[in-house]
């Protein structure tokens, strides 16, 4: 089987997603009307409410979606060979991620712009605010803990990517100084910027930095993530402008570099695909495809974090209701195609099975690594860049993805934290928090193994939270659709095979980690199967609820098109 | 060849700002409520005297005051006073 093949496949099943699924889900389930005024036009302030580009949005929308995360869960999951994998992103991407992106948007502008958050509250119940922030909370606990030993991995097996990964830091300190401070234009700060970084990977490339085995009496992968959490407690409480600004805009800009240096290369390489289609002799201690491969694969295929983003600051920005198709669902088709790139490189990168079975030698053992490798021995086929420098690029940027998911992780579990301090009725400060925040995240990285790798093995359990997060906005929708009196099958049969698959998992879970006796990530997969069954039981009751007012005849008042004289059809 | 330097231009000139508008779009509301924060501690201090604060600097903050009239309400709104605190600046 020929790469190319799979590329124009998958391609072409995202484009149809595009043309008629999203285009039939925009008129008859969520019938977008321009004659409906957006939150950003009818609550307009200049800050929160602002009318936006759609290119602009979807570019937002796609960036902070997009990540380190669409790459790992691949590269994890082509283990059982490359069809699994393919399919579930590909068929995830169109039926699953984009209904649920354009849906938790949707749900979000006919509501004035509230995140899933509050709606989960209104529509769930009053319990909803409370499952909300006890998921969230779960969810960036792990994308901390896990993205930390991934980068710590790829330092240690990529040491020419060291100097570029904290060389990145000076360089987006200086952008924000350029911008803030000397107020030079966006576009030549961009190819400043730019250049910078990839001169600091050419150095990088030339002087590799290897850690000895142990530092300051530390193995070395422990080093890496101490600093690493040092690093995100720092650049967290930073003013934003200062770090995570720029450092989020450059990671954009990289983001579209590395799809198109990623897609140029295998359509000019065209790499066999030497991994099997179904891997019928997987290492010993690989889980059973089902359910694992579909919490191993969450984003890319759907991923509940998405449903934060288009509803907390997405839409507050929708120009046109319209537009939520694009912005929406072209955001999710963005990270399919990232994730259909990590499949790519992690099955045609290698020159024959054994190959690829060296690597792939034992579960989570290819992950990110094995992205590395493949993806340069591609570009290095495609685009003539020698493969050493190709690798340290990949590296790099995998790096940063994750690097910058983790700073603003811990931001943001920092306003949880203090949240939740709020509704338990005391104030956390700042610095406290980022310590809580923190601390639970190296506790679980350390915890869950000895030398902090522990984030690789709950992998997994991150996929699983995230179809949690991804199921609750489903509920919502599930629901609006029922008073809106409008067709839930598009949603409510993701719905339940996500909840289903989840479970399940969990289920798998809890056994392996009781035989295992990891009575910490016991304990942890105990407190997320009560969210799961928690999330379920609220959801059936809001559900049916809503159904019988349904049957009884009561339709949601504002389900007429709201006609507005300025900004009308 | 004058048409295709203005076409440049303009070309530059939206290039522009779509990515500033790009650059600027994820962080806008932090940026504004950090704003806000600032101008806050700045309305206090040229209001602390009528707010019962001595000030050395009162006399020459004095005339700022009629320049903080206009978002008054929205200030003392937002510090959880329902109503002006101070005597002689009433708003509702």
């Amino acid at each position: 089987m020929n790469s190319l093949f799979l590329a124009v496949i998958g391609l072409a099943m995202m484009a149809g997603g595009y043309f008629l699924y999203s285009k039939f889900l925009g008129k008859k389930v969520y019938a977008l009307d321009d004659r409906h005024t957006t939150p950003a036009h009818e609550l307009e302030d200049g800050v929160d409410y602002v009318p936006t580009n759609k290119l602009v949005l979807w570019g937002h929308h796609f960036t902070s979606v997009a990540g380190a995360a669409p790459i790992v869960g691949p590269a994890v999951a082509v283990i059982w060979g490359w069809v699994p994998a393919f399919l579930w992103v590909t068929l995830g991407t169109v039926f699953f991620a984009g209904m649920h992106d354009l849906g938790a948007l949707w749900a979000s502008t006919r509501n004035k712009g509230k995140s899933i958050g509050m709606l989960s509250g209104r529509y769930i119940g009053s319990r909803g605010r409370a499952l909300f922030l006890v998921v969230i909370f779960l969810l960036l606990l792990m994308v901390n803990s896990a993205f930390a030993v991934v980068i710590s991995k790829l330092l240690i097996s990529t040491p020419t990517a060291v100097i570029p990964t904290w060389g990145a830091l000076v360089v987006a300190l200086i952008v924000g100084q350029m911008i803030y401070r000397w107020r030079i234009n966006l576009v030549v700060t961009t190819v400043i910027g730019v250049t910078a970084l990839y001169s600091l990977i050419l150095v990088g490339d030339r002087f590799p930095v290897s850690l000895p085995e142990t530092v300051l009496g530390l193995p070395v992968a422990s080093f890496w993530i101490l600093t690493l959490f040092l690093y995100a407690g720092i650049a967290s409480m930073l003013p934003v402008w200062v770090l995570l600004q720029p450092r989020d805009y450059i990671n954009g800009v990289q983001l579209f570099i590395g799809l198109g240096i990623l897609y140029a290369s295998v359509l000019i390489a065209t790499p066999t695909v030497v991994a099997p289609a179904f891997n019928s002799a997987v290492p010993e201690g690989t889980p059973s495809i089902v359910p694992l491969l579909f919490v191993t694969i969450a984003c890319g295929a759907i991923s509940g974090f998405h449903g934060t983003v288009a509803s907390g600051t997405t839409a507050k920005q929708l120009n046109k209701d319209t537009d939520a198709r694009f912005v929406g669902y072209f955001g999710a088709i963005g990270e399919g195609l990232l994730a259909l790139g990590a499949i790519i490189a992690t099955t045609a990168g290698f020159q024959t099975l054994a190959d690829w079975e060296a690597i792939y030698s034992a579960f989570n053992a290819g992950g990110i690594g094995a992205f590395v490798q493949g993806g340069a021995s591609i570009v290095n086929a495609g685009l003539g860049i020698p493969a050493g420098l190709a690798a340290t690029i990949l590296a790099t940027m995998a790096v940063l993805f994750a690097a910058t998911t983790m700073d603003t992780g811990v931001r943001l579990q920092r306003f949880v934290v203090q949240e939740a301090g709020d509704l338990l009725g005391f104030k956390i400060g700042k610095v406290v928090a980022t310590v809580i925040a923190l601390a639970v995240a190296l506790g679980l990285s350390f915890g869950a193994s000895g030398d902090g790798s522990g984030g690789m093995i709950i992998w997994p359990l991150f996929g699983t939270t995230n179809q949690l997060l991804a199921g609750l906005t489903l509920s919502v929708i599930t629901v609006i659709l029922l008073k809106k009196g409008r067709p839930v099958w598009p949603v409510l049969v993701p719905l339940v095979f996500l909840l289903t698959m989840s479970t399940y998992a969990l289920i798998v879970q809890l056994g392996t980690f009781f035989t295992a006796q990891n009575w910490l990530l016991f304990t942890l997969d105990l407190v997320i199967l009560v969210a799961a069954l928690w999330v379920i039981v609220e959801a059936v009751a809001a559900m049916a609820g809503a159904y019988r007012a349904r049957k009884a005849g009561e339709i949601d008042p504002d389900e007429e098109p709201v006609l507005d004289p300025v900004h009308g059809a | 060849m004058a048409p295709d330097v203005s076409r440049l231009r303009s070309g530059w000139r939206s290039l522009n700002a779509t990515l500033t508008s790009a650059y600027a779009l994820p962080y806008r509301t932090t940026l504004a409520r950090a704003q806000r924060d600032e101008d806050d501690l700045f309305r206090l201090l040229v209001a602390s005297e009528a707010l019962g604060i001595p000030s050395p600097a009162a006399y020459e903050s004095a005339e700022l005051l009629p320049l903080l009239l206009e978002d008054m309400h929205a200030w003392h709104t937002r510090m959880g006073l329902e109503r002006s605190p101070m005597d002689h600046l009433s708003c509702c």
